[in-house]
């Protein structure tokens, strides 16, 4: 076991190392992470409280209901671990710096597979764990759990996310004894991305609010048969889903959780098996590069006659910018989530129970109508955190290159703010007509929807990369963790802040059109209605103006 | 063609650069020497205009690098010792793309292309990712991308690591051709032969401050060396009691 520490060791260090430098940078970045991170754990429980509560009130299904919502959240939980520890795995234990250096010494085999196999949980499964831990709190306060509750709760949870550690370091050694590492990692972030966007389709088109409806359903026996038929009994997620509610609402059963930790147990000794008879083979593979031709004319003969009258630098950049982002699988594939996110987005509003009555209620769809320019700039801001806030520091170790040509720094800003924003503006179209259209809303909601999306949209833009210049992370390689940073936050935060300013001022000219067309007048513009839109256009035009500059004078003092 | 004038880089309270005065005149091969951590690559990357300095000011062919960037750059090329380059362009791409940062485009940049790419044999390779280049490969690469805009001089920082002895050997010869025709080379080396057998003048640089200047004679006299390799005269001027506690600790106890 001694090994074992070492070999882990350099990890703790670093983090230690890293935990102290955040502490010498001052408070305040602490102190913003904790206090977000804090709001999304109180909403996540505060919301599960409020069902749960409800659930307990319910007399005979109100435990099935609360047993079910747990089963398909462990569910969710284990088929995300799942994915992301085979995406983290092909790093840990093949593309990892320190794996030379592990190779080359007389260390344990089974020293090295239980560090990666540890290092690879910690990697993958941090962002759930942290999100288990409202949801169980949420059950124990609602069902008494007792102080007792919190260390069960940990044994039980556990043993989910060693197994799919296991299994999904396991699926990459065998997939990168078949393919090269490199190729390997192409192919599995397009099926893993390609799977995620999948199941989360599926769950929303399935739409499991319709559980929570038994009207939905020919009579009650055939919701109770439901409710109590085990969502997936051969499945760890429903053992430990099982082990929780058996402790908080009986019959306690051991028999689940000796399940979850003989399965844990025994799937790690396979895996090292595995590991021993697989690795040697499989790292020597993964050693090969990806030798891959690439046709780039076919770029220039898309482009050039769009581009073609830009300056040559410019030109240069953004077709240097498109051919990078399409040839980066871990880029690319992003924009299958992109594709569900708007399907799923699209389909909310098509959901929504606005035309069930006999007569359209002209008031509930513009208020729908205007509160969606919220919600459609969120989606536009989270898209942008993912594509454009990285685009400053993705250029950092070519920053020798750029800093030494006589590249004007604001062409280089330009041309990473117009092949960001250009194709967010047309999804920021699309989205706003498209809703406006399924909410059926009138040619001045659909003007005002229009008008202040591409104003957001510009604004969202120019923040996302002047952020992205002032919180720059020149170490990261995966573009994917850069959106992640503490930049990232402080990016999402600010924009959240312009989308309520922009909903707040705007909200005196709709109410004015709104009352107007209400009680039956002609809509006049008049000064509220002009200083309403007016001060939208200031705001968007400052937030689009100054984080540019901020950013460019950053860049400016960027040193190498 | 490049002039330093109290030029000063420090970072916190630690001086790397400390008010260096250096005048490298056109059509000169100029050695920048020193031990590790002395300061040569921090006085490289201030001259290419990537680290601003704390004091001082440098020149490229009378152009002020701080006040007047852009034309002081468009009279340099720089090839730094990590080779960087962005993985997903092929060689041709990368050099295009170099070429276009310049300003430069069309058919005599494509022509240029396919000449370095053929100096340096890497012609097989120009439609070929960069992730699949080794990186004596990426080396030569890149010293093509310094080139591709017909500099009027270079600054290189460790030319010779990780080149191959065919690519060393054109890599002297291409400096010295472009040294005969006018151009002016500005080289950090450790390789202390390559530094005698090819710089017509040599600084040495020590904790941030220039120890000797001048040709290898000028050196000799100013050392009072007499008849001694640069070697001997580089271990003399910057301490070589470090080689004999080597050979202590290899030998052991």
């Amino acid at each position: 076991m001694r090994g074992l520490g070492l070999i882990l060791q350099p990890k703790l260090l670093t983090l230690r190392t890293r935990i102290r430098q955040e502490r010498g940078g001052g408070g305040g970045k602490v102190m913003i992470v904790a206090g977000v991170g804090l709001i999304f754990w109180l909403a996540v429980f505060g919301v599960l409280y409020r069902v749960l509560r409800y659930f307990r009130g319910v007399e005979e299904i109100g435990p099935l209901l609360a047993s079910k919502l747990l089963g398909l959240a462990l569910l969710s939980f284990l088929s995300i671990l799942l994915l992301s520890n085979v995406i983290t795995a092909l790093s840990s234990f093949f593309l990892a710096k320190d794996l030379d250096l592990l190779q080359s010494t007389p260390v344990d085999w089974l020293h090295v597979y239980l560090a990666k196999l540890g290092e690879t949980l910690v990697h993958s499964s941090w962002m759930v764990a942290l999100m288990a831990i409202p949801i169980f709190t949420a059950y124990g306060v609602i069902y008494d759990g007792g102080w007792a509750f919190g260390p069960f709760a940990l044994v039980a949870f556990l043993p989910l996310l060693v197994i799919p550690a296991v299994i999904g370091s396991a699926v990459t050694l065998v997939l990168v004894n078949v393919f090269p590492a490199r190729r390997a990692r192409d192919l599995l972030s397009v099926i893993a991305i390609g799977a995620a966007g999948g199941v989360v389709l599926l769950f929303r088109i399935i739409r499991p609010e319709q559980l929570a409806r038994p009207e939905g359903f020919n009579n009650l026996l055939d919701f109770l048969t439901v409710l109590r038929t085990p969502t997936s009994p051969l499945l760890p997620s429903e053992w430990a889903s099982q082990s929780v509610m058996g402790w908080l609402v009986g019959p306690f059963q051991g028999f689940p959780l000796a399940l979850l930790w003989s399965t844990a147990a025994a799937v790690v000794v396979l895996g090292a098996a595995l590991h021993n008879r697989l690795y040697p083979s499989g790292f020597t593979r993964s050693q090969e590069a990806a030798e891959r031709f690439a046709k780039g004319w076919i770029w220039h003969i898309l482009l050039d006659p769009i581009l073609g009258r830009l300056a040559v630098a410019k030109r240069e950049f953004v077709i240097k910018d498109i051919k990078l982002f399409f040839r980066d699988t871990t880029q690319w594939s992003q924009l299958i989530l992109l594709g569900v996110l708007v399907v799923i987005y699209l389909f909310n509003i098509k959901a929504l129970p606005l035309f069930t009555g006999e007569r359209v209620p002209f008031f509930l769809v513009t208020i729908v109508s205007f509160l969606n320019l919220g919600l459609a700039g969120f989606v536009l801001s989270s898209i942008a955190a993912r594509f454009i806030f990285p685009a400053v520091s993705l250029e950092g170790r070519q920053m020798w290159l750029l800093r030494s040509s006589p590249l004007d720094l604001r062409a280089l800003l330009w041309s990473k703010y117009w092949t960001g924003t250009v194709p967010l503006l047309i999804l920021a179209l699309v989205i706003t007509i498209f809703t406006n259209v399924l909410l059926r809303a009138s040619g001045f909601m659909m003007a005002v929807g229009v008008g202040t999306i591409i104003l957001l949209t510009l604004a969202i833009s120019a923040m996302a990369l002047g952020f992205g210049a002032l919180y720059p992370q020149f170490e990261t390689e995966n573009a994917a963790q850069i959106p992640t940073s503490f930049g990232g936050l402080v990016f999402m935060m600010s924009t959240i802040a312009l989308l309520a300013g922009v909903i707040v001022i705007e909200a005196v000219p709709v109410y004015g059109y709104l009352r107007a067309t209400f009680f039956g007048e002609p809509v006049r513009v008049n000064a509220a209605m002009l200083l309403g839109f007016g001060g939208v256009v200031a705001l968007c035009a400052a937030a689009t103006v100054i984080p540019l500059r901020v950013g460019l004078r950053k860049m400016e003092g960027f040193e190498f | 063609m490049i002039r330093l004038e109290g030029l000063t880089k420090a970072y916190g309270s630690f001086v790397a650069v400390d008010h260096i005065d250096l005048d490298v005149p056109a059509g000169q091969l100029f050695g920048f020497l020193g031990p590790n951590g002395a300061g040569k690559t921090t006085t490289l990357r201030i001259i290419a205009g990537i680290l601003r300095p704390t004091a001082g000011r440098v020149w490229i062919g009378g152009d002020d690098v701080i006040a007047n960037p852009m034309s002081a750059k468009a009279r340099l090329g720089f090839i730094p010792d990590r080779p960087f380059v962005y993985e997903k362009l092929t060689g041709g791409e990368f050099l295009r793309f170099v070429a276009g940062l310049y300003g430069q485009d069309g058919a005599g940049v494509e022509q240029r292309i396919d000449e370095l790419l053929e100096l340096f044999e890497l012609a097989v390779w120009k439609d070929e990712l960069v992730e699949s280049y080794s990186h004596g490969m990426r080396q030569k690469l890149i010293i093509s991308s310094a080139l591709i805009h017909r500099p009027e001089c270079i600054v290189v920082d460790e030319p010779m690591v990780g080149l191959d002895p065919k690519a060393a050997r054109l890599l002297k010869e291409i400096f010295r051709h472009f040294v005969d025709r006018g151009g002016t080379v500005l080289m950090s080396t450790h390789t202390l032969e390559v530094a005698e057998a090819m710089c017509d003048q040599i600084a040495i640089i020590q904790h941030g401050k220039i120890v000797a200047r001048g040709t290898m004679d000028e050196l000799r006299r100013q050392t009072e060396s007499g008849d001694i390799s640069l070697e001997d005269l580089f271990l003399r001027l910057t301490g070589g009691a470090a080689a004999r506690e080597l050979a202590r600790i290899l030998e052991g106890p």
